[in-house]
């Protein structure tokens, strides 16, 4: 196990460094540098002199080489020193402490609720298959696979503001200073989100339900005398949901993009929004940094997902 | 005598099976293995159509992009049958254009991602060795990021555009096929008829063209077709977002952006027909995938079912 685990954080390393050149090259990849698009002649809002555009680019760095000014970012990043916002000098790390647990909840609150709809649903389909449940069942998964969740969002939305006269708080609260008003900025997008991984959930929990119902284990605990409620929870569900608990894990790659499009939708002052604003604003040090971050929590929650997955399942380590 | 012999060989002789006959049969098969998927195929091609013949099809109705301020959010009735936005554009007509550039940009995408991926693939499985192992850490990095915001830091360095969003969309897309086709070109190069084939001094490139590359077109074409949905939800989210189709060009997503801002008489006429557009299309995409990989590899079709 520890050679294993050694083996993916290793792995890891060259993962985040190249994860960090291509946001670079990508942020650099512009023609000339962020202060022409925000200061320049043509693009820009204010118009600076080329003294003044010199004078504010060696305060910021950026007249020094781009090996110097990467190695810089990487160094800042190694100390928790993510910078300041172009426009407005607040730290940056500042702010994700301000926002980040907001959209933190909204990624774990959903993953709950993918649970809490996905599995019955799939149970239920796999247990009862071909029955007018399964098909109703089916129906529902499939139609939910396909609605996009910032869409979802959209119509929650409509429902509360014309049936309810209802909109949620839009500053941010954070659980542990006003759960109520918190709960309420959450709930909508975390169910939006939620309802959509929850029919994955479902659809791969009653896929694999009924491949374990096949396997030879099944039979010989019917075949023992067993009840079939006990057949059923004791050795096909456990058996099945490993998959459905990594596959989880990897939807965190879809929640984390798709919270973006949903904040918006619900006007959420999480961080999605706050990359999208950065980007509305070019403000070069807020993209930068916070792609990092989204780059970095994905690859953190893959390697659990791994490492949690070589746990369970002692097969997956020596490969 | 010897015409009826003529007769009875000219039955005898096997149909010579044309290209496109060969596909009538598969088609056929096909739509005779699953009825949701061809019912999917045909909505697909419907809304081809659809995209295809929009600008005719518009010439009915107003233009998409005249702004009518004597109907200003109207709600759907006859004359708009699914009303009109806070500009006076006729929603129906702009659904209508919106297909045919939301489709152009996820079909061009999804085509671009699974050339590369394609060609990538089967080039790092069959040459294996530090070229395949460099390659799996570069592909590592592209899977490191979420697609949307792959696709977001990739709009930003590359500027607002259809053209941009097209390359955007497809750069999410290139990791997951080759991965997939590496691991099909991996098992491909263990047979012993690429084995034959380097005894009698094939060379790689004939080896990979003739060998490797037809074996991984049906798990292409699984991929692909797969990943339609996906392309089109990620232009919709981005488009959404105000970062992909630029206006006031229609796309489905970009019809939904900024419309429930401000009022607490939302226009739901905007939110709902944009939005089943792209689901009814989705689902379509995924339908038909699902029924196309069954038929490709009746292996599956078993277990998934």
């Amino acid at each position: 196990m520890q050679t294993y685990i050694l083996r993916r954080l290793t792995l890891a390393v060259p993962t985040v460094f190249g994860v960090t050149v291509l946001i670079f090259v990508a942020m650099r990849l512009l023609p000339g540098d962020p202060l022409e698009h925000i200061y320049g002649e043509n693009t820009g809002i204010y118009v600076l002199s080329e003294e003044e555009l010199q004078k504010a680019r060696a305060s910021l760095g950026l007249d020094r080489p781009l090996v110097v000014q990467y190695a810089s970012w990487i160094a800042d990043i190694a100390r928790g020193d993510m910078g300041t916002s172009f426009w407005t000098d607040q730290p940056i790390s500042a702010m994700i402490i301000r926002r980040g647990p907001l959209t933190m909840q909204i990624a774990i609150v959903s993953v709950l609720v993918s649970w809490l709809v996905g599995l019955p649903v799939g149970i239920i389909a796999a247990a009862w298959r071909n029955s007018a449940l399964d098909y109703v069942a089916r129906f529902f998964i499939t139609f939910f696979m396909a609605v996009p969740s910032f869409w979802l969002g959209m119509t929650f939305i409509l429902i509360t503001v014309i049936f309810f006269a209802y909109k949620p708080p839009i500053t941010v609260y954070n659980l542990w200073d006003d759960p109520g008003k918190n709960l309420q900025i959450m709930a909508g997008p975390a169910l939006a989100l939620g309802v959509g991984l929850g029919a994955f959930i479902a659809r791969m929990s009653r896929t694999q339900l009924l491949e374990v119902f096949r396997e030879d284990y099944v039979r010989t605990a019917r075949a023992k005398g067993l009840g079939e409620q006990v057949v059923m929870w004791r050795h096909v569900v456990r058996n099945a949901l490993l998959p459905v608990i990594t596959l989880s894990g990897l939807q965190f790659a879809f929640l984390l993009g798709g919270s973006v499009a949903v904040e918006q939708a619900f006007s959420v002052p999480g961080l999605g929004r706050a990359l999208i604003g950065g980007i509305q604003d070019r403000d070069w040090t807020i993209i930068q940094n916070l792609v990092f971050l989204y780059a970095i929590v994905f690859v953190i929650i893959n390697l659990i997902v791994d490492l949690a997955y070589g746990v369970i399942d002692p097969r997956i380590r020596y490969q | 005598m010897s015409q009826n012999t003529e007769q009875v060989f000219g039955q005898i002789q096997p149909k010579r099976r044309t290209r496109t006959g060969q596909f009538l049969e598969n088609a056929r098969r096909f739509a005779q293995s699953s009825l949701l998927g061809t019912g999917a195929a045909v909505f697909l091609i419907f809304i081809v159509v659809i995209a295809v013949f929009a600008p005719y099809i518009v010439l009915l109705r107003p233009d998409p992009l005249y702004q009518d301020y004597g109907a200003l959010l109207r709600t759907p009735s006859l004359e708009f049958p699914m009303g009109t936005d806070g500009l006076g554009r006729d929603t129906l007509s702009r659904v209508l254009a919106g297909t045919r550039l939301s489709l152009m940009v996820s079909v061009s995408a999804v085509v671009i991602s699974k050339i590369i991926g394609f060609t990538w693939g089967i080039v790092s499985g069959y040459f294996g060795g530090r070229f395949d192992l460099f390659s799996q850490r570069a592909l590592d990095v592209l899977i490191s990021f979420p697609s949307v915001i792959l696709a977001l830091l990739l709009l930003v360095a590359l500027g607002a555009g259809v053209n941009t969003v097209i390359i955007a969309i497809a750069a999410t897309g290139i990791a997951g096929t080759t991965r997939i086709i590496r691991s099909v070109a991996l098992l491909v190069r263990e047979t012993e008829y690429v084995l034959a084939a380097r005894m009698i001094g094939a060379a790689p490139l004939r080896i990979m063209l003739r060998h490797v590359a037809p074996q991984c077109v049906a798990p292409l074409l699984v991929v692909a077709s797969a990943s339609l949905g996906g392309a089109i939800f990620t232009e919709a989210a981005l488009s959404y977002l105000g970062l992909g189709v630029p206006p006031p060009n229609p796309s489905w997503g970009n019809m939904l952006g900024g419309i429930l801002v401000a009022s607490f008489k939302p226009p739901w006429w905007l939110v709902v027909f944009p939005g089943f557009a792209i689901t009814l299309t989705i689902l379509a995409f995924n339908l038909f995938g699902d029924a196309l990989r069954d038929h490709l590899d009746p292996r599956l079709r078993g277990r998934l079912e």
